[in-house]
């Protein structure tokens, strides 16, 4: 009996790996239909799962916030919260891809386009890469000043209707919609323009640093 | 009594600790709320690898040891009358006797049942998490199916890691056993009568004695003209 149980755990534990992209959306979809709330306390069942790098999340009010650019541009920027939201806003709903496999179907995001705040500063022709960090004090990432000027490439400030939360990366986080999430960097406090990509965080520890979503990571998922 | 060897105490204790540990880092990775006072990712993520890895090897070194490899047999060893035990039920061999739903061997089919489900979701787990490890060498379909069954499996097992340890915790004996090996003979008396009678008679183990009768019985049936 012992070893029947065992061996039907494996056989379950098979088809569960060979059909799990299809069950999983199943479950995901059931649970979403009929206990709403349970994704956001059980990353299972559909939500967003919450990664930090360092010792628990880093804590900043928007008054106290700021926004920094700096490096080849004409007139570095030292951006307050209010600054932000005096720019030009921009609003899209995106999925949310991690590269660990999990999806977030639909956020809406709101903010600041990056090449709109690159434009204010005044980028220098010959920049090409940017250097992003997190007040986190540990997190940075990457991008060509050609992928950062895209238009979906959002210094965001709202997300789902309402002020970022501190989990999620609030009060300002980066939104890089067509890669993978470790691009999206959280607790954003500044931009440096500068001529060569020097790798963030998770591609010093093997991620692509070019991490188009279905094109890097030896993944295919959809692009977004 | 000696209920326990060593060597099955140091498996279960091994066990044990690395079960904290994954169970502890994967709640750290897992749970927002926790994430969040934990933090420190590549780290937690390292250990939780770690432990998975070394899991398994307990287990397998266990099999060397003859106490455990018995013990193993009478888990997996499932008679009628555990049946009835899951029903809560009366078992009867023959008319006129009745056994008690609390009378089995050294173990009850609850036991029987954990012990199962533990060998089995450590090697889903096992296998699921080499997976997600070696994530570059599977595709994308099978790297969401790891995840999926590990996550949902994870969740079993703290469910039933939960119930084992209550059980634990509410039998001091039972505890007692683990912990020192040896457990009284009024409370082996108690729980596993059959168990205490096949210790001192081990060449008639009701449990076997039984197991012969109803085959006897059942292949009389077979084959009447025999």
């Amino acid at each position: 009996m012992g070893r029947r149980v065992v061996m039907g755990m494996l056989g379950l534990g098979a088809v569960g790996v060979v059909f799990g992209r299809q069950l999983n959306s199943a479950v995901t979809t059931t649970i979403n239909a009929t206990v709403p709330g349970l994704g956001q306390v059980l990353p299972a069942a559909g939500g967003f799962r919450i990664y930090t790098v360092t010792n628990g999340y880093p804590e900043m009010s928007k008054a106290d916030y700021r926004l920094k650019v700096s490096g080849a541009v004409d007139q570095e920027l030292n951006l307050t919260f209010s600054d932000l939201e005096t720019l030009p806003q921009t609003s899209m709903t995106k999925d949310f891809q991690c590269v660990t496999g999990w999806r977030v179907d639909d956020v809406p995001w709101t903010g600041v386009l990056l090449s709109d705040i690159l434009a204010v500063a005044g980028a220098k022709p010959g920049a090409t890469a940017l250097a992003i960090d997190s007040f986190d004090g540990a997190y940075t990432e990457s991008l060509t000043m050609e992928q950062a000027v895209r238009p979906d490439m959002l210094v965001a400030m709202s997300m789902y209707g309402k002020p970022i939360t501190r989990e999620h990366g609030g009060p300002v986080r980066l939104y890089v919609a067509p890669m993978y999430g470790y691009k999206s960097l959280k607790w954003l406090s500044a931009i440096e323009v500068i001529d060569e990509v020097i790798p963030g965080y998770w591609e010093q520890r093997g991620y692509d640093i070019d991490a188009w979503i279905g094109q890097s990571n030896g993944r295919s998922d959809e692009p977004v | 009594m000696q209920r326990f060897t060593r060597a099955q105490r140091y498996v279960h204790r091994s066990l044990a600790i690395l079960m904290f540990i994954l169970i502890a880092t994967a709640a750290a990775l897992y749970i927002p709320d926790i994430s969040a006072v934990v933090g420190n990712r590549d780290l937690v993520k390292t250990i939780h690898s770690y432990a998975g890895f070394i899991l398994p090897i307990p287990l397998v070194l266990a099999f060397f040891f003859l106490a455990f490899r018995l013990d193993a047999q009478e888990l997996n060893r499932f008679h009628p009358r555990d049946w009835a035990w899951l029903k809560r039920q009366q078992y009867s061999v023959e008319p006129g006797i009745v056994y008690p739903t609390r009378e089995y061997g050294k173990f009850n089919a609850g036991q029987k049942l954990n012990s199962a489900f533990t060998v089995g979701a450590i090697i889903v787990m096992f296998a699921t998490g080499l997976v997600m490890f070696f994530s570059s060498l599977f595709t994308d379909d099978i790297r969401t199916g790891a995840t999926f069954v590990h996550d949902w499996l994870a969740l079993a097992v703290v469910i039933v890691i939960t119930g084992h340890t209550y059980k634990a915790f509410s039998d001091t004996q039972a505890r007692k056993g683990m912990r020192t090996g040896n457990v009284s003979y009024v409370w082996a008396e108690n729980h596993y009568p059959e168990w205490v009678l096949a210790v001192a008679q081990p060449e008639v183990h009701p449990a076997d004695k039984d197991q012969r009768d109803d085959q006897n019985k059942s292949e009389s049936n077979k084959d009447p003209a025999q």
